[in-house]
């Protein structure tokens, strides 16, 4: 890090680890590296700017764009308990939905790796599981299922175990070939050769998979809400544009994307403490 | 001479592609393997050298003739047998020493005191004493292939076998790894069947070598190596050893016509 500032004396900040740069390169390496680090968070600063400039300067009605401050207001003028009460529903479905896949899918993508005969029969079927729009179907199993938990989560399921069956599958054909030929040559048997070799091997496609589905689980939540549900944020977006309060349905947004954006770190952040060897070695 | 270690009687190997043609691996393969005995067998790609070396491990089942450890047909996989492959394929979700003691937790579930030990003693002899806790990737991939060795040398194997098994190092590492494999050999013998396509490879480290016919897989000629050991950076320039290299260079790409 900032190994020796003696090169520069007029630089008075030997204890910040913001800049990483040579002290003695100068003010241009200085700010390219401030710009490095905070030109994500300017971005969006400067395009709420203009989205917020757009709003006053055009005189968009806020019920066909609301200006950011808007959004804020609509979001703080809704209860703190009636918003807990919202990502509450939502989230439940959501990991709910998620687990439930993970448990279907892992042992599924073991079976469908493991015979030849069981992948041949149920691939199709999976495969066309999968290239029904969910959206489509999410009505007719709310009337299947009742109204109730049951079918969100089932809709959240459907959406959501197909990637992690597939990569899990990819990343269990995956192993070297040498070490089935290793475990075989010590006779250790199928069951060891799955959970000691193929399915480790299988963590980092099987770990990328459940990155992807957070998204998804929230998907299939909201997904489920539109169709038939008294609470959860897609309830509430349903509910708010159903009365032209546009910056409230917004807000609802705003909230779904801070949960997909949360449980996406939540998954990275149980990579690095559990698996951290499958992260690329510059990221661990 | 005492009873043989490995012997291949007549055997032939037919494997069936994809689009249903047999083709002829390995035929009327004879020779033997003694005890404590380095043989390397030789030959351009595509002569079956690796198929011989699964037939031994039991990995697969020959279409014709036997393969015999110590007398007796091999029909599955068998304890007394140590694998090095081509590429080193370690585990990186554990650390080295994780990695040697892997057939043990493989095998029996479990890893005790006494195999951690073992697998230290080992990475010494592997020269990798101090590597112990270090992850996969911090190591070179001649480093990875020692760690492979130790690992091969677990459970105390009568019989090595490696496949190739610095084909896939830079050619200094590949020197050194040659000279390495020979140190720890006269440190725990074992009988070693050494596959490999490079010709001054097999002559520095082998007791014979058995030349290879690609296209059906036949043993060309089986020639003793008469360079004394230990073998050092001396024998790579022994008469001897340039005599015998390009005898082999000789005999790989002479084609009968009538072959």
């Amino acid at each position: 890090m900032s190994d020796t500032t003696a090169a520069a004396p007029e630089t008075t900040l030997p204890e910040t680890d913001a800049a990483p740069t040579a002290p003695a390169a100068g003010v241009g390496t200085t700010l390219l590296a401030w710009l490095d680090r905070f030109a994500p968070a300017l971005a969006f600063a400067a395009a709420l700017a203009v989205w917020e400039a757009a709003t006053w300067v055009f005189a968009i009605p806020s019920f066909l764009l609301p200006a950011p401050s808007a959004i804020v207001a609509a979001g703080l003028a809704t209860p703190a308990e009636v918003w807990l009460g919202h990502i509450w529903a939502t989230l439940r479905v959501a990991l709910m939905g998620y687990l439930l896949a993970i448990a279907v899918s892992v042992p599924l993508a073991v079976a469908l790796a493991s015979s030849r005969l069981l992948s041949r029969t149920l691939y199709p079927m999976l495969v066309v599981v999968q290239s029904t729009p969910i959206v489509a179907v999410a009505p007719i199993i709310v009337v299947t299922l009742g109204a109730s938990d049951l079918p969100r989560v089932v809709i959240t399921f459907l959406i959501t175990f197909f990637p992690i069956v597939v990569s899990t599958v990819t990343g269990l054909l995956s192993t070297p070939e040498e070490l089935i030929e290793l475990s075989r040559s010590l006779r250790a048997g199928r069951s060891r050769e799955i959970l000691h070799i193929r399915l480790p091997y299988a963590v980092p496609h099987l770990v990328s998979a459940l990155k992807i589905s957070t998204t998804l689980a929230v998907i299939g939540a909201v997904v489920a809400e539109f169709v038939a549900a008294e609470r959860g944020l897609g309830f509430f977006i349903l509910f708010s544009t159903s009365f032209f309060k546009i910056p409230a349905a917004f807000a609802g947004l705003v909230v779904l994307v801070a949960i997909s954006l949360a449980l996406f770190r939540l998954v990275g952040l149980a990579q690095k403490m559990l698996v951290p060897w499958s992260l690329p070695k510059s990221e661990r | 001479m005492q009873p043989p270690v490995i012997s291949f009687k007549r055997l032939g190997q037919v494997f069936e592609t994809a689009a249903g043609r047999a083709v002829t691996a390995l035929d009327g393969v004879s020779f033997d393997i003694g005890r404590h005995e380095f043989v390397a067998v030789l030959g351009p790609s595509g002569c079956g050298k690796s198929t011989l070396l699964r037939l031994i491990a039991g990995l697969i089942a020959p279409t014709r003739g036997s393969v015999e450890i110590w007398g007796m047909p091999v029909t599955e996989p068998r304890d007394e047998i140590g694998i090095v492959f081509q590429r080193p394929t370690l585990l990186p979700w554990f650390d080295v020493l994780g990695n040697v003691t892997f057939p043990m937790r493989h095998k029996y579930g479990r890893v005790g005191e006494a195999e951690r030990a073992r697998a230290r003693e080992l990475l010494a002899l592997v020269d990798l004493a101090d590597f112990a806790d270090k992850r996969i990737d911090e190591l070179s991939g001649g480093m990875q292939q020692r760690v492979a060795i130790a690992r091969a040398l677990l459970l105390d194997p009568d019989i090595l076998l490696m496949d190739e098994p610095f084909s896939a190092l830079d050619a200094l590492t590949r020197d050194e790894m040659s000279f390495e494999l020979l140190r720890i050999w006269s440190e725990r013998p074992k009988t070693v069947l050494f596959i490999t396509h490079s010709i001054p490879e097999a002559v520095l480290l082998a007791d014979r070598i058995v030349v290879m016919t690609p296209r059906p897989g036949r043993v060309r000629e089986i020639l003793d190596v008469p360079l004394p050991r230990p073998r050092s950076l001396a024998t790579l320039t022994d008469p001897t050893f340039h005599a015998l290299a390009d005898h082999i260079r000789g005999t790989l790409f002479s084609r009968p016509a009538a072959a």
